[in-house]
């Protein structure tokens, strides 16, 4: 199983749906004093969105010092975004944002804090995508 | 003679520059980049829509949209102006007056839609019937009950989220059920304006909760808890009887109240809390979700379509200058 690393901010939305995930997972800090978590190993980033209506300023500033060390970087293999789809087209648009930036796949998007279908729609998910990509890798 | 502890205290002029909490000056500048006016909607395109609607189906929607009408003039002349008095920084209680107006600039626009789409006659009955309609005055009550100024300010904040993440979207089922049958898209296009509004509303409203929450003891936690889950079940119970009144006719009342379990479980993760309506009852038609959120699906994800499918999400402008590799 690889890694998996989050961002939340004092909302919380983030981080009660990555403790209802009950994996092991590794927080970016919200202040920019603190130290920044740097996986050497592949890994799933879990972000929210921030965009306005124009969908400017997507990903957080946090996550984009984290994704700015390319050896951190070069271990993300995808990325599942936190949004509201109240914000129309922008729904959970960090996702795209950093899949974009980084070759990688948006691998799920949730409202807020999530619901049951899809905290097992991403344990199940999780599983199957690592056991794929481990198989592949060796 | 007046007396000196009645004397207003000079406030102190506010420092944007010196914040207590970032996410004052965060949800700052997200409203003030998406302020927008209902000029900027070309309603009058929905004149033809509007005309192939049949007279009951016209009828329900001028009397839903006073209905909404009805809720942002609360938020912006009771509700918003509540909330300043319990403002804990000084940029929290800028930010309120900016929700305060624009909850008028919601209220104003449903009237550009009436004075575009609808006769004077149509819209004045709508009014006449948005004073006696039984369950909207009830919905009214509960929520002003709450913003009455010897109210505890974390109760007040409840009713806040309640009436922006929960209460409107009765009436926001309706254009977003027009626009998915391609009928007054311009109308549904100044709708999602608001719905991306109320969005930002209820999270700040809802975060500025869990902070007042995180100073309580946790027998006091557990009371506003309680009371927040006691509000919303007499609100949901006022608006499926609302929805049975306005929706039984074009027999969409189980489609709505879908939408509102939805919308329900929402409001409460706004809060901080865990949701009330299991899955199964938040299964919204697909056609509704992609109203509100056009084209937010056209990528497949890995997990919850074929993964062969997927394509890499489409160029976005990024301007931070930080964000090279």
């Amino acid at each position: 199983m690889g890694g998996l690393v989050y961002f939340s901010s004092r909302s919380g939305n983030t981080q009660r749906f990555v403790s209802r995930l009950g994996l092991t997972a590794q927080r970016i800090p919200i202040s920019p004093e603190e130290p920044m978590p740097a996986p050497r190993a592949p890994f799933v980033l879990v972000t929210p969105s921030y965009a306005d209506g124009q969908g400017r300023g997507a990903v957080h500033k946090q996550v984009i010092r984290f994704l700015n060390d390319p050896d951190t970087r070069q271990h993300l293999r995808g990325v599942i975004a936190g949004g509201n789809r109240n914000f129309g087209a922008l729904f959970a648009l960090a996702g795209d944002v950093v899949a974009q930036k980084c070759r990688v796949p948006v691998l799920y998007r949730f409202e807020l804090a999530g619901t049951e279908t899809d905290i097992a729609r991403v344990r199940e998910g999780l599983d199957r995508f690592w056991k794929t990509h481990f198989s592949t890798a060796i | 003679m007046k007396d000196i502890a009645q004397t207003r205290p000079v406030p102190r002029a506010i420092n944007w520059n010196r914040l207590q909490d970032d996410k004052d000056l965060e949800i700052w500048n997200r409203l003030t980049v998406n302020f927008w006016l209902p000029e900027k909607v070309p309603l009058s395109n929905d004149i033809q829509s509007w005309s192939q609607l049949t007279e009951e189906e016209q009828r329900l929607t001028i009397r839903v949209f006073t209905g909404l009408t009805l809720l942002d003039t609360i938020q912006n002349t009771v509700g918003a102006p509540a909330l300043m008095a319990d403002a804990v920084t000084p940029h929290e209680e800028a930010v309120l007056t900016n929700i305060a107006f624009m909850e008028a600039v919601h209220a104003r626009s449903y009237s550009s839609i009436f004075s575009t789409l609808c006769s004077t006659a149509e819209v004045d009955e709508a009014f006449r019937w948005s004073e006696e309609n039984a369950q909207l005055q009830q919905k009214s009550r509960l929520i002003l009950d709450e913003y009455d100024a010897t109210a505890n300010p974390l109760r007040k904040k409840v009713a806040s989220v309640f009436l922006e993440s929960f209460l409107f979207y009765s009436g926001f089922y309706l254009p977003m059920h027009w626009s998915s049958r391609a009928r007054l898209t311009n109308t549904a296009d100044l709708i999602r304006l608001i719905i991306r509004d109320e969005a930002v509303h209820g999270y700040y409203i809802g975060y500025k909760f869990q902070r007042g929450l995180e100073r309580l003891s946790e027998a006091e936690r557990k009371e506003i808890k309680d009371f927040a889950f006691a509000l919303i079940f007499d609100l949901y119970d006022i608006e499926t009887r609302y929805t049975e009144t306005l929706y039984d006719p074009l027999g969409l009342t189980e489609d709505v109240k879908a939408f509102l379990h939805y919308n329900a479980n929402k409001a409460l993760q706004n809060l901080g809390f865990e949701s009330l309506f299991p899955d199964e009852l938040c299964k919204v038609n697909p056609a509704i979700m992609a109203a509100l959120s056009p084209n937010a699906d056209e990528n497949h994800d890995f997990f919850s379509g074929s993964g062969s499918s997927y394509v890499i999400g489409k160029a976005v402008a990024t301007e931070d200058e930080d964000w090279d590799f």
